[in-house]
């Protein structure tokens, strides 16, 4: 066999007591991307993120298909929450097109994007569960999350990659009866998701293996530019939802949840915290949906947006999302970025993993709310 | 400028497009948003002519800088401003004015009544028909050091358009593969396969 | 009795026939045995490729459920693997990478490829990282299609992978 190594797996050495080591792309702890450490005896000394194994040039090819067609492309790096990654593309072309969304739509778009926001979270639980040895949490969220997706099923007819949010609205309306069945799901889903509370966290083998790791203080936090349950969990109350309300959000009540330690514990018990704020906003929204009314505008066909530029962000499970999308006078975008929670947090790491211990990479690095693939985009 | 909670919804009213009406006149009134304007009047008092504001929005403003300025205006933007953090960076290729403009989105999480703005900070740098990453005039200052949560934006911006950055510590590849070899791909003469 | 049965003539013949008895007597019921111990127990590698990852993980959830045909993703080491499910897109940085996998995984050793861009590249055939198809680089079993295919649609493809594997030799040598 080939003993050359292809380039990129060669390890630098750097003297004889700091090792290298290469948490590579099959890990059972590192997910789709290299975390190349060095480490010190049982110490990390220096960490070098190295992302890109999922690189597949969604900026690129968005400048090769117009607005409508993007869609289904758009959406493909978190296909579990792909309702959030879609929606501030969507805003942004309603803003350039200078269209207004029917208000039953409006109510549809909240609720569909707090199940995925939900259903993201339930897998990122799982993950943890996973890279912790607690397989029991790999299974219950797992399952439970199925729940959710039922209802996504039936609204939108899959169950990822929805693909549901298009300029001007919706695509379909909600099946009948779906109301009574969305309530009875969630409010079962919110009775499960307490229970998760005596196996996880207030486990004592999980408190002693995530408190005070990967401190991360609220100046620094602010600094490095963090989003979503990062910031949240050093003490800062920001939340776009509250914030820059987009769509209806200013007429649902719900909160937004702070936890001052910063540590890996924090980091982990938010996004459960707000799984339970979803259940709430969902219901709400479900009272207050107009009863019926059309639920998307219609488009002429390859729509153009003129000499302008638009950003727009929205919270997704991961933190702020946002798109910047530069149009000319083509049916194409001239550029589309998306700026993801996940590659904006990725800047933590080589940080927080400095002076930690081996064993604690995995829960720190996974507490920071990573997607791999988002991040590549 | 006040410091209480935005009340941007309710009391500004929005930019007014002219558009000529059923009886035939133009509306040439345009009306901008009274809080971010006071942010645009507040950066040409200090810098003049050396920044231009492209639009004034709600919620968004927008300043063209050039290379030589952008790091004085980003200090002054953080100092006096209080915007504390750079929420993307992207690239823009214009290969009809032979420029590539680098776009940064600043918010601020400190400052309250700031909570929704982003302002956006656009310098453009010189293109070169055959580039070589890092080794020709396609340069521009890097503001790592005054927003240090540019560091792998601009890492990527290096890679994915060739703009090098001036005092950035480690100008690396971070997304594409090692043995990358061709021009930097979202520019736009490089074109994918089959278009 | 047996000398005068097993001539210098058909000793080919005599050997050729006790060949077939021993065939047929434990050949055969052996090859079956290894074979099922190997369908019942296939294990996969732990490697995450792209987004389809997201209906695998949901494949092994307590809904569909794939561990009841011993599909168990093995934790620990690739070394002790015998399949591998490429799930997704594979990029040209991870094709190497993904060629060492395989190459350190023991014989016997199963290919799924899962979700349409691994059987050709899919939504992104046109993008300038992606490789069309993994054909190129590994020989593969099965093809799952699918943006991304359902946890059933896995699950018949693993069953599909054990019709097949009890069609074949079940060992090498002898």
């Amino acid at each position: 066999m080939n003993t050359e190594l292809p380039p990129g797996l060669a390890l630098q050495k750097v003297d004889e007591r700091i090792m290298t080591l290469n948490v590579g792309p099959q890990h059972p702890g590192s997910g789709h991307m290299r975390i190349i450490v060095q480490i010190d005896g049982d110490f990390i000394v220096a960490c070098d993120p190295d992302p890109g194994y999922v690189h597949r040039g969604e900026e690129k090819m968005a400048e090769y298909r117009n607005y409508i067609t993007n869609i289904p492309h758009l959406e493909r790096p978190v296909i579990h929450d792909s309702c959030n990654i879609l929606y501030p593309y969507v805003l942004g072309v309603e803003e350039l097109l200078g269209i207004e969304v029917p208000e039953r739509a409006k109510y549809i778009r909240v609720i569909a994007s707090e199940l995925n926001r939900c259903v993201y979270t339930m897998y990122w639980l799982a993950i943890y569960g996973i890279f912790l040895g607690h397989s029991t949490m790999f299974m219950w969220p797992a399952g439970d999350r199925e729940l959710l997706i039922d209802l996504l099923e039936k609204m939108t007819g899959a169950r990822v990659t929805h693909a549901h949010f298009v300029p001007g609205g919706v695509r379909n309306d909600l099946p009948p009866n779906f109301e009574d069945v969305c309530l009875r799901q969630v409010n079962y889903f919110e009775k499960r998701i307490k229970e998760y509370a005596a196996i996880f966290y207030d486990n004592p083998i999980l408190i002693a293996r995530t408190a005070n790791t990967g401190v991360l203080s609220r100046e620094d936090a602010i600094r490095l530019g963090t989003t979503g349950s990062v910031l949240r969990a050093s003490g800062v109350d920001y939340d776009l939802r509250k914030k820059e309300p987009y769509d209806v959000y200013e007429e649902l009540d719900f909160e937004t949840n702070v936890l001052k330690e910063g540590d890996s514990y924090a980091r982990s018990k938010i996004p459960w915290l707000d799984m339970l704020e979803s259940c709430k906003i969902i219901r709400h929204a479900l009272q207050k949906m107009p009863k019926s009314g059309s639920v998307r505008v219609k488009l002429k066909p390859n729509p153009k947006g003129g000499d302008a530029s638009v950003y727009k962000r929205v919270e997704s499970g991961r933190g702020s999302l946002g798109c910047y999308i530069v149009s000319d006078k083509k049916p194409e975008p001239y550029r589309v970025k998306l700026s993801v929670g996940s590659f904006r947090n990725l800047i933590a790491l080589p940080y927080l993993l400095k002076g930690e211990k081996l064993g604690n990479m995995p829960s720190v690095y996974w507490s920071l709310n990573y997607w791999p693939v988002e991040a590549d985009r | 400028m006040s410091s209480e909670p935005n009340e941007e919804p309710v009391e500004a009213s929005t930019e007014v497009n002219p558009k000529p009406t059923k009886t035939g006149t133009v509306e040439k009134e345009v009306v901008l948003p009274a809080f971010e304007k006071g942010i645009a009047d507040k950066i040409i008092e200090k810098f003049g002519t050396r920044t231009k504001v492209a639009f004034v929005k709600p919620d968004r403003v927008r300043i063209d800088v050039s290379r030589d300025d952008v790091k004085e205006v980003a200090t002054f933007l953080r100092d006096v401003m209080n915007f504390d953090h750079a929420e993307s960076v992207s690239g823009v290729d214009y290969p009809q004015d032979k420029q590539i403009e680098v776009v940064y989105h600043l918010g601020s999480y400190t400052d309250s009544s700031l909570s929704r703005q982003i302002l956006v900070l656009t310098t453009r740098a010189q293109r070169e028909e055959n580039p070589i990453p890092g080794h020709d005039a396609t340069k521009l200052p890097s503001l790592r050091e005054i927003f240090y949560s540019v560091e792998f934006h601009e890492r990527e911006i290096f890679e994915m358009f060739g703009v090098f950055f001036d005092g950035h510590p480690d100008n690396r590849r971070l997304l594409l593969p090692e043995d990358w070899a061709d021009l930097p791909p979202l520019r736009k003469d490089f074109a994918i396969k089959g278009r | 009795m047996l000398k005068e049965l097993v001539t210098p003539q058909n000793a080919n013949v005599f050997v050729g026939k006790l060949g077939d008895i021993l065939e047929k007597a434990i050949d055969k019921p052996l090859g079956y045995a290894i074979n099922w111990g190997r369908i019942w127990s296939l294990w996969p590698v732990h490697i995450e490729t792209a987004c389809c990852s997201v209906e695998f993980g949901a494949a092994s959830s307590p809904r569909y459920d794939v561990e009841r045909f011993g599909i168990i993703e093995a934790f620990g080491s690739l070394r002790q693997c015998d399949l591998i499910v490429v799930q997704g897109t594979i990029t040209r940085k991870m094709a190497p990478r993904l060629r060492l996998v395989y190459d350190q995984m023991p014989e016997p050793k199963y290919v799924i490829a899962m979700g349409a861009c691994a059987i050709t590249g899919g939504l992104y055939f046109d993008s300038y990282n992606v490789l069309p198809g993994i054909d190129g680089i590994l020989p593969v079993d099965v093809y799952v299609p699918g943006c991304p295919p359902r946890p059933e649609t896995l699950i018949q493809g693993c069953m599909l992978l054990q019709e097949k594997i009890k069609r074949m030799k079940a060992r090498k040598f002898v």
